[in-house]
């Protein structure tokens, strides 16, 4: 039984395959909240905001940071296409930390000119990367 | 005839010119190997992100959007990418006559250059209005969403009206396509890319539902639509150049081959013909003294 809840998840960057496999579940952030996908998902079309992406396979779970980009959810296949996504080992630590704080000092002292979404979205990715490492 | 010493001077120089040819084929070779692993790699994203975008846009087709229309400020965008480095045969000359010969050639046009050698061949005629040529070194993701987001902003101020992408295709080691495509406002058809496998694919798909809706989809797909073209475009570029650069480098190496031989044969005459004379003349100074 436990092989029929397996589908095939596809991760496509730019510039690679960033993952191909088997799983039995996905979980990440879109534009409208978190969404956990498991097989015969209703066929649908996401985009993605930033956040971590839990893949849950037969050899237990995996995190990454994924950033930008959208996904194409079909019932036995699900395609990730990403403008950025991390592995935790690819993650600068110490990057990520200043880039929450600057972040963070932005939003705490926002002028008119500020661009807040700018900055909010700066703050997740930050906050993401941080997440995975640990 | 030319002397001895001309023709060996001569042949040295072609031999030096040679020797960088052969060099520079080596390397472009060697480029190029790189590029389009690079090109292969990055299809599969390109092929998903434009059959995705395709088939929103043939669910939304009376959609008012400001992305499916043109603005009427009459001013038309082109990036145009060539290559930073002459002596890759025609493969600037003919992106650049791509826009100097084709339907875009009287109209007014914002060029976006990426790559020194169309900017210098366009700014005679049209506005540069801004030169990434650095990048084309080594293109990366980033630069594509930079440039993008610069040209949406404009498209959406309404500075121009339209935006064109002039860039080499890549379709194997020898064959280069100059390509003009146009990215704004998004043309919806089946023939530019290979859909005709993902369109019967789509028939058997149930159908597909958008999380946010499809009007604020297209808003956040478009300018991801948009980035993925122009790094696809660089990307294609770069392996076009090296491989044109490949062929170059090829027949001139060749070429001077042929010249060599040439030279040799005529040094080997002159040799032949000033030993005989220099006979001629001891043995008529021998006679003359006997």
């Amino acid at each position: 039984m436990a092989d029929n809840n397996l589908f095939t998840l596809r991760i496509i960057t730019p510039d690679r395959v960033f993952f191909e496999g088997e799983v039995s579940m996905a979980e990440f952030n879109t534009t409208e909240g978190e969404i956990g996908i498991y097989k015969k998902h209703v066929p649908t079309t996401v985009i993605i905001s930033p956040g971590i992406l839990t893949i849950t396979g037969e050899e237990g779970t995996k995190e990454a940071a994924l950033h930008a980009g959208f996904a194409e959810i079909l019932q036995d296949e699900v395609v990730i296409l990403a403008e950025i996504i991390e592995w935790p080992g690819e993650i600068d630590k110490s990057r990520a930390e200043a880039a929450r704080e600057r972040a963070e000092e932005r939003l705490r002292t926002k002028t008119p000119e500020t661009d807040i979404l700018r900055a909010e979205t700066a703050l997740q990715r930050a906050l993401a990367r941080i997440h995975v490492i640990r | 005839m030319a002397s001895m010493r001309d023709i060996k001077r001569r042949r040295g120089s072609i031999q030096s010119t040679q020797q960088i040819t052969k060099a520079m084929k080596l390397v472009s070779t060697v480029k190029l190997q790189r590029a389009k692993q690079n090109a292969d790699r990055s299809k599969n994203y390109f092929h998903c992100m434009y059959d995705t975008v395709n088939s929103i846009l043939k669910r939304t087709q009376n959609l008012d959007h400001k992305y499916l229309k043109a603005g009427d400020s009459g001013k038309k965008a082109v990036i145009v990418i060539t290559s930073n480095r002459g002596l890759a045969g025609g493969y600037n000359s003919n992106v650049i006559k791509l826009i100097t010969n084709g339907e875009l050639a009287n109209e007014d046009l914002a060029i976006y250059a990426i790559g020194r050698k169309g900017r210098d061949a366009l700014q005679r005629r049209y506005e540069i209005k801004a030169d990434y040529s650095d990048i084309i070194e080594e293109p990366a993701y980033a630069d594509a969403m930079a440039i993008s987001k610069e040209l949406l902003e404009a498209f959406s101020k309404g500075e121009i009206s339209e935006i064109y992408l002039a860039y080499t295709g890549f379709k194997n080691t020898v064959v280069h396509i100059p390509t003009l495509l146009r990215l704004l406002p998004v043309e919806i058809s089946g023939k530019e890319t290979e859909g005709g496998q993902g369109e019967t694919e789509n028939k058997d798909r149930a159908p597909m539902n958008f999380e946010p809706e499809d009007e604020e989809a297209l808003n956040l797909l478009i300018p991801k639509y948009i980035t993925s073209l122009i790094y696809g475009g660089m990307i294609e570029a770069v392996a076009s150049e090296n491989g044109a650069r490949m062929q170059a480098m090829d027949s001139a190496t060749s070429n001077a081959e042929e010249m060599i031989d040439n030279l040799t044969l005529l040094y080997n005459r002159a040799r032949q013909s000033s030993i005989t004379q220099e006979l001629t003349e001891i043995i008529a100074g021998a006679n003359a003294i006997s």
